[in-house]
């Protein structure tokens, strides 16, 4: 993919006039003219967009596009250079990450982030560290083994010692234990098998159903723009497209830049 | 056969010392991956709080169980600070850097510490900083001899150093794994920004760390003291360079290594001493460090970790 389709692509979807504009739920989130770099290396360029109540959006772009970094920067993981994030109205940006947590965000990381030193359950638990009421901590757990029958198996051992796609359903399983309202996913099909990938998609519109919006980043842009309500495009750090999940399906130019046809 | 039991005693009794400074570099590694090397300096702070405390009780209060216990308390609460402010204000302004950055800054504390400690100076009647003069510690305990087995000697000294050592280590295994806050720590010690992600604030946890270990080292300070050491400033570089060895070979990061490593290190320093080579004590020592370090690089329970991509 090169910088020349996406303008290209975006260019064709300014100048398509959009065929019916679906009004979207009040935003949870929304980010606006955000900027991050690392040191000298800047990874976004004046981002903008928002995820509305009860909604799945979902991020594409190309490898380096800036998908991880818009993910770190919502989720405080790395305080922007510029620009502002609120949740449901408050500003959050330069908040750290623990301080986010009891607003309702939850994080599952690129590279899964799990505890590889602690147990399953641990890691379980650690998801619900700031809640206290042991006995919906305990109803959530149950709820995460019944969506991943293998993760109850291998509850007493170490995180470890599972495979790729364990660590990827338990991240998943984890980032659901705090109960939260903004659910952020990074890439949660990477190397998962298809039948796999399947049923992660299929729980992620279960809970969507029950109110979590969720902002989705993806590679595999076929799932993601097929399960995303909205969806953004981004390249070297700027969002050059956006519309909805069909529509963008639709276009001509992401079919052919991040659908291989 | 008595000589040699008489000498495992010993080095148990020493090794437990070593033990609880270990476990303060161990923990802080584990948190930061950051070698303190001003551990053992902390630990001589927490030597002149005791000796100072003591000195202010006076001989019949200090001697007493409440006093002896007050004198660890003080002792261990004013390192807990010193270890609060000690990463507060030089270890966390460097937490993104370069991590030869903060390996610096704590030579630099290090030094710091045992230097101005030989500096006199005192505010007001108070002193505040003690001068290189040794100094014996006040005697809180005396010497009496507990127990006989044949040639065996077993002191109240040796007794309550391995008891106190025990009571302190067994707590903070306890902590660390059983306790809501243990895992809050293994957790900050494994991905210290994941965990921000599951709420656990990593900077409380990593500031009570360091406290925590440089609790542990006050009351190992005392311990070593009372053990008819002379106390001087510079006593912290010796004994925490000896823990920080313990747990490189017991394998830096690990708890029980921490311990196993100081034991060995207590045993092989006194079989070195005992049958006649006290000369020869730091070069075995360090020469031990080596061969553990050739054979097995990530200490005698280290983990070479893999991550699954
Ligand atoms: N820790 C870092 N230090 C320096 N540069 C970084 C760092 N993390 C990301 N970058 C740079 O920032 C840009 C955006 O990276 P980011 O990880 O956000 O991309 P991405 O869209 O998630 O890519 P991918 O699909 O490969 O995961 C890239 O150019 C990358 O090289
Ligand atoms: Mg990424």
């Amino acid at each position: 993919m090169t910088s020349a389709a996406a303008s290209t692509a975006a260019s064709t979807a300014a100048a398509t006039p959009a065929p019916s504009p679906t009004a979207r739920p009040p935003a949870l989130l929304s980010v606006g003219d955000l900027h991050v770099s690392y040191g000298a290396i800047t990874a976004l360029r004046g981002v903008s967009l928002s995820v509305g109540q009860g909604e799945i959006v979902a991020l594409i772009g190309a490898n380096g596009a800036g998908k991880t970094s818009t993910l770190r920067a919502v989720s405080g993981m790395l305080s922007p250079k510029q620009g502002s994030i609120t949740l449901d109205g408050k500003p959050i940006a330069g908040r750290k990450s623990h301080e986010l947590v009891p607003l309702g965000m939850a994080h599952a990381p690129e590279g899964r982030g799990i505890f590889l030193n602690l147990s399953v359950d641990e890691n379980l638990t650690l998801g619900a560290y700031l809640r206290s009421d042991h006995e919906g901590i305990e109803a959530d757990r149950e709820n995460g083994f019944t969506l991943f029958p293998r993760l109850r198996e291998r509850r007493q051992q170490r995180a470890g010692t599972l495979s790729g796609g364990e660590q990827q359903m338990l991240a998943v399983a984890r980032a659901l234990m705090s109960r939260p309202r903004l659910l952020l996913l990074d890439e949660p099909s990477l190397g998962l098998a298809p039948q796999v990938i399947e049923t992660i998609f299929k729980i992620l519109r279960a809970v969507n159903q029950t109110g979590v919006s969720i902002l989705l980043v993806e590679q595999n842009a076929h799932l993601a723009l097929g399960v995303a309500h909205h969806a953004y495009v981004l390249e070297t750090g700027q969002i050059v497209m956006e519309g909805t999940g069909k529509d963008l399906l639709a276009t001509d130019e992401i079919r052919r830049a991040y659908l291989g046809e | 056969m008595s000589d040699l039991l008489q000498h495992v005693l010993n080095g148990l009794a020493a090794g437990t010392i070593y033990a609880l400074v270990a476990l303060g570099y161990t923990m802080v590694y584990g948190v930061l991956k950051l070698i303190n090397f001003a551990h053992g300096d902390v630990m001589m702070v927490g030597v002149y709080v005791g000796y100072a405390s003591a000195k202010q009780m006076g001989r019949d209060t200090s001697s007493s169980f409440l006093g002896v216990t007050l004198v660890f308390l003080l002792s261990m609460a004013m390192c807990a600070a010193l270890g609060f402010l000690i990463e507060r204000f030089a270890y966390r302004p460097l937490r993104d850097k370069p991590k030869l950055t903060a390996l610096i800054t704590a030579i630099g504390m290090s030094f710091f510490l045992s230097y101005s400690f030989q500096l006199e100076a005192s505010l007001g009647g108070l002193t505040v900083l003690p001068g290189a003069a040794p100094r014996a510690f006040p005697d809180v305990i005396t010497s009496q001899v507990w127990l006989i087995i044949g040639d065996v000697v077993v002191s109240n000294k040796q007794v309550i150093s391995v008891v106190v050592a025990l009571a302190l280590m067994g707590g903070l295994q306890f902590l660390v794994f059983r306790t809501r806050f243990g895992m809050a720590m293994r957790a900050v010690s494994f991905d210290h920004r994941t965990a921000g992600l599951m709420g656990i604030p990593v900077d409380r946890v990593i500031a009570l760390t360091f406290m925590l270990g440089s609790a542990l080292a006050a009351g190992a300070g005392i311990l070593y003291a009372i053990k008819d050491t002379l106390v001087q400033p510079l006593m912290g570089v010796t004994v925490g360079l000896k823990a920080f060895v313990a747990a490189v070979i017991g394998g830096i990061g690990h708890v029980p290594g921490a311990v196993v490593g100081s034991l060995c290190l207590g045993l092989v320093e006194e079989f070195v001493v005992g049958y006649g080579g006290s000369t020869w004590r730091d070069a075995v020592a360090f020469g031990f460090l080596i061969a553990v370090l050739l054979f097995r690089p990530e200490g005698i329970f280290g983990r070479v970790t893999a991550e699954k991509v």
